[in-house]
């Protein structure tokens, strides 16, 4: 069972309907009690990173413990964000501080938000990203973006590199939607459900 | 890897009317060529980038049926998926949101209460909300051109610039920019039009209106600086449509999710 964590950030359905169309078995659920007993945790989300907030109010004690106990952790977009320090869009919001650095806007020169397909760079040996081409296409769309760190499995150049995926142990996330982006990220969630 | 990979996007428009695709039965092997469900399925997987509904229905009762026809598309569907038409309230967003939509797209409603805009984004995020603009300028300049509503048959008294501004700080995530001196005509999208909004604003510019060959999407993104194209009768010829033209696009070096 896969516990989709749905703490008032946007639109989730899409990841649920993805993850049926593989044949997995999802919940969509804010329920400590539930995310706590789910083999798999999915942290979804699109909008302002201030809605991490409930998160952190909550959810956060029952994730972080789903994480430290070794079950497989995805958060997508603002859902992977959190799992930095935090984000200059809301300097009040904590993130889960899994992985060092702050999220931040694109830099002027470039249109904002980033909305469209774009490729990722991959750096190899990523779980996640297995069987997925060099250069794929993934679906995105945001104004705030992750820097690129040691854990960084894939990048994405617009307005400079930022990371498209990250992935330490059972913990993954992607800045893009896997829900998506067609084939390439309904493998990549297929991948996740393998774990 | 270029600097700047992000794909020039090529949307893919659906027409329907009480729950049937009115334009366009183009995919012969399809059991229901009508069906909004098997159709968006087929233009996804044929390589359109994005799909979106366009409701034109008339009639409330018609109307009712949009909220089904969006979840029986949506189902199967893991591409960006915008509906349009009808759309007047939070509640309205709301409703077609929870049936799997990732976007809505209003028009009217927009020049109505500009305050929905900003309603929409604060509750769903900015990225979840399309302007759609139809523009007319009678070949004169983009400065003059007017906003117009109702199909085309109002016009509020709005200028298209301002007004695409006004949009962009209330919060619209995107653009979609409709030409109505050119749609329906074929003769190429209002490359200048659309260049002089891209230009006036930072977010995505959507162009629609006049598309008739491939030759008029290489200049909607050079010329246009359109982010994103929109067409319906152009894929109408063939299943091969989006892939002969993304093939044209990579070879005038635009950028295009390819292969797809």
């Amino acid at each position: 069972m896969i516990a989709i964590v749905d703490y008032g950030a946007g639109n989730i359905s899409s990841v649920k309907k993805a993850l049926e169309h593989l044949g997995a078995d999802a919940i969509v659920t804010c329920d400590p009690m539930q995310i706590a007993a789910a083999e798999k945790l999915i942290v979804p989300g699109v909008g302002h990173f201030s809605r991490c907030q409930s998160l952190n109010k909550n959810l956060r004690s029952s994730v972080l413990e789903s994480m430290r106990t070794g079950r497989p952790f995805l958060g997508i977009c603002v859902g992977m964000q959190w799992l930095f320090q935090g984000s200059t869009e809301a300097p009040e919001t904590p993130g889960a501080g899994i992985f060092s650095g702050e999220c931040s806007r694109f830099p002027a020169e470039v249109k904002c938000p980033h909305v469209g397909w774009n490729q990722i760079e991959c750096n190899g040996g990523s779980r996640l990203l297995h069987g997925i081409n060099n250069g794929a296409f993934v679906y995105y769309t945001h104004s705030y973006r992750a820097p690129v760190i040691a854990e960084t499995s894939a990048c994405t150049e617009y307005g400079g590199a930022f990371s498209a995926a990250v992935e330490r142990d059972n913990i993954y996330g992607v800045q893009f939607h896997p829900e998506k982006s067609a084939e390439t990220g309904l493998k990549i969630l297929e991948n996740f459900c393998a774990f | 890897m270029p600097s700047n990979r992000l794909a020039k996007r090529i949307i893919a428009c659906l027409d329907v009317d009480g729950g049937r695709v009115v334009k366009g039965i183009q995919f012969q092997q399809l059991r229901d060529a009508g069906d909004p469900a098997v159709l968006a399925s087929a233009h996804a997987s044929a390589g359109a980038d994005e799909i979106v509904l366009l409701d034109i229905t008339a009639t409330s009762d018609g109307r009712k049926t949009l909220t089904e026809t969006v979840r029986r598309t949506a189902s199967e569907l893991f591409v960006p998926f915008t509906v349009g038409g009808g759309i007047r309230t939070l509640e309205d967003a709301a409703r077609i949101f929870e049936a799997g939509a990732d976007k809505v797209s209003i028009n009217s409603a927009a020049v109505a209460n500009p305050a929905l805009v900003s309603e929409i984004a604060g509750r769903f995020g900015s990225q979840a909300v399309i302007v759609a603009i139809d523009a007319r300028r009678n070949d004169g300049p983009t400065e003059k051109a007017e906003i117009y509503v109702a199909g085309g048959r109002t016009a509020p008294g709005k200028y298209v610039l301002a007004w695409a501004r006004e949009m962009e700080d209330r919060g619209a995530g995107e653009l979609l920019l409709t030409s109505m001196d050119r749609d329906g005509t074929g003769s190429g999208f209002d490359c200048e039009l659309t260049a002089d909004v891209a230009t006036a604003v930072s977010i995505p510019v959507i162009a629609s209106g006049g598309a008739g060959n491939v030759q008029h999407f290489v200049d909607v993104f050079s010329t246009g600086k359109a982010d994103a194209a929109l067409a319906a009768s152009i894929f109408h010829f063939s299943t091969h449509a989006v892939a002969e033209l993304k093939q044209t696009l990579l070879s005038h070096g635009t950028p295009v999710r390819w292969p797809c």
